[in-house]
């Protein structure tokens, strides 16, 4: 078996193993899929990155941001 | 509440979940890493089953705080999107070393760590052990490297054309000392609060005749690890103390309840403030409390008789050097007036951007510069706004360090009782002692970051962004329905993964 093989056949070898693991991972799946495809996609938009296209654009409404916060 | 309250409400619900498993991973993993190293020497199944143990709770943990830490990132490009960008590269080197070396490092290793015991030899599973803890620590380096430049940046300078600051000391921002001491304060924190945890874990075992011997060897073990850990703790956070005193006076006079500074300041073990004081008025800032003699002094400099600035000292621009002496600075009204500046320049450095005005973007760049030590306080009105929370910020520092202190009197009992012929741990009332630990052990831990953040406001980074200037410009309705669907989906998991842990601990002996 080669290299390559051989990690695949311990990493298959070790999930098939698993007792409390199962549960676990179920869990940790389960996890990132709300984090990650619910959370990450409909509550947590990267608002710069969402709203403007260059860098530049992002430090000019960042700036902007700033200079208007600012107290009088 | 603001949006910027629910902003950081959010902020520390997500963080203080984080830490109830960071600690944990970074402690237990030494103690497993231990115990295996003792089965690799004697090869005494006795001790491969206790390390088999210990490691099944350790990765029920890991599982447990999987992808915690990631919702932190989620939350800096939605709801702080003007501090990320702000930050620039200084937050985004230290998490991309983070993400790239030890998490792999961590995800490569944990694979052998369970899935290896018959696959590998007992040498390089052992190995393995030892570098997914290693993995773990180097991940929390740099967490707490970004953490620490918060509450102390260092190596960089502003560029108010791309509007962020750039790093230009990486060593600089890696190595201050309020980073250095910050990242073994909270690794030696983790050995402590995993040492209690075996402690509790074995005490309910002992209880419930399970596994018996397993748990008075596991106690011996932990108890070790927890009396270094604790004695490092304690030194740690010395330094850290020094460090404050230096860089975040304000948080210290918070952390005190110390209003009017003075030479060879007390030290309060315990009280209880009295509400109605603030810093423009004579009220005593205690109902109560039990003090000792000098012992802030010493806290701050290590000299029983130095002075120790209050809210008002340095509210009023008194505050102490490198060398703990006492020296007059720049007052909070000069500051304001200072930061305004620096604003003023950022204003007419935008116009020149826009006109093209090399000009008088060199002239604005250069007022900037100028007064950017103090930037953050143009977006304050008055002084008073640079205050922190001062009973949030004294009673949670108090709680850390009684806590603090409880435990160190059980670890040296419970390690003491360990090696005694008829010791406590058969006892019912030890066992629900060392059981209540648990508790009062996280408890702790989750104290010191109250502490160190709550002191730290009204500043996201200290003296340059308060948190108001932080923020993104969102409607508050959809942070506060954040709060609430995350504290409802956080303790759904937290109490779904504790169900599996109980049953683990809970499970016969094979």
């Amino acid at each position: 078996m080669n290299l390559l093989t051989r990690i695949f056949r311990f990493y298959l070898d070790g999930f098939r193993s698993m007792t409390v693991g199962r549960k676990l991972w179920a869990l940790i799946i389960i996890k990132l899929v709300i984090f990650f495809l619910v959370f990450k996609l409909f509550l947590f938009p990267d608002i710069l990155s969402r709203d403007y296209d260059t860098d530049e654009e992002r430090a000019d409404a960042v700036r902007e941001n700033l200079i208007n916060r600012s107290a009088k | 509440m603001t949006v910027v309250d629910w902003s950081r409400g959010l902020f520390a619900l997500t963080a203080m979940y984080h830490w109830l498993f960071v600690p944990l991973t970074l402690g237990l993993g030494v103690i497993v890493g231990i115990m295996e190293t003792i089965y690799y020497r004697t090869r005494s199944e006795k001790w491969l089953a206790t390390t088999r143990f210990w490691m099944t709770l350790f990765g029920i943990n890991f599982a447990m705080g999987v992808a915690t830490g990631i919702i932190l990132e989620f939350e800096f490009g939605t709801n702080w999107s003007n501090y990320s960008w702000f930050v620039g590269d200084i937050f985004g080197a230290p998490l991309a070393i983070e993400g790239l070396l030890a998490f792999f490092m961590e995800a490569t290793f944990i694979a052998i760590m369970f899935f290896g015991w018959k696959k590998v030899s007992p040498g390089f599973h052992l190995a393995s052990t030892w570098l997914t803890t290693i993995g773990a620590t180097i991940s929390a380096l740099w967490i707490l490297v970004a953490n620490a430049w918060m509450q102390y940046p260092v190596g960089m300078e502003f560029d108010p054309a791309q509007m962020r600051n750039v790093m230009d000391d990486f060593w600089a921002v890696a190595f201050s000392p309020v980073a250095v001491h910050k990242f073994f304060h909270a690794v030696f924190d983790g050995w402590v609060l995993a040492s209690v945890f075996v402690m509790g874990v074995s005490a309910y075992l002992i209880m419930r005749n399970k596994r018996r011997a397993m748990a008075l060897e596991s106690v011996k073990i932990a108890g070790w690890v927890g009396i270094v850990g604790m004695v490092l703790t304690l030194w740690t956070g010395d330094s850290s103390a020094v460090d404050v005193a230096r860089v975040q006076p304000m948080k210290l006079a918070a952390m005190e309840g110390l209003y009017d500074g003075e030479k060879g300041a007390e030290l309060v073990g315990f009280g209880i403030l009295n509400p109605a004081k603030t810093h423009e008025n004579d009220e005593d800032p205690f109902l109560m409390k039990i003090a000792i003699p000098r012992g802030l002094s010493f806290l701050a400099n290590h000299d029983f008789d130095s002075f120790v600035p209050g809210i008002n000292d340095l509210i009023n621009g008194v505050s102490i050097n490198e060398a703990g002496d006492t020296i007059n600075t720049v007052s909070y009204a000069e500051r304001i007036v200072m930061g305004k500046k620096a604003h003023e320049a950022l204003r007419r450095f935008d116009k020149a951007l826009t006109a093209g005005d090399t000009a008088a973007m060199d002239l604005a760049r250069a007022e900037i510069k100028e007064n950017y030590p103090y930037f953050g306080y143009g977006y304050l009105s008055s002084p008073s706004e640079a205050v922190p929370p001062v009973a949030i910020t004294f009673y949670s520092f108090h709680i850390m360090v009684l806590a603090g202190g409880y435990l160190t009197l059980f670890l040296i009992i419970a390690l003491w009782s360990g090696y005694k012929k008829i010791n406590l741990w058969d006892r019912r009332w030890w066992q629900w002692v060392a059981m209540l630990s648990v508790a009062v052990v996280w408890i702790c831990s989750e104290a010191g970051w109250v502490t160190a953040e709550v002191g730290r406001q009204p500043w996201i980074i200290q003296d340059l962004m308060p948190a108001r200037a932080a923020i993104s410009a969102i409607p508050a309705g959809s942070v506060i329905l954040t709060f609430w669907l995350f504290a409802a989906v956080f303790t759904a998991f937290l109490a779904a993964e504790a169900v599996i842990m109980v049953k683990q601990i809970k499970k016969e002996e094979d």
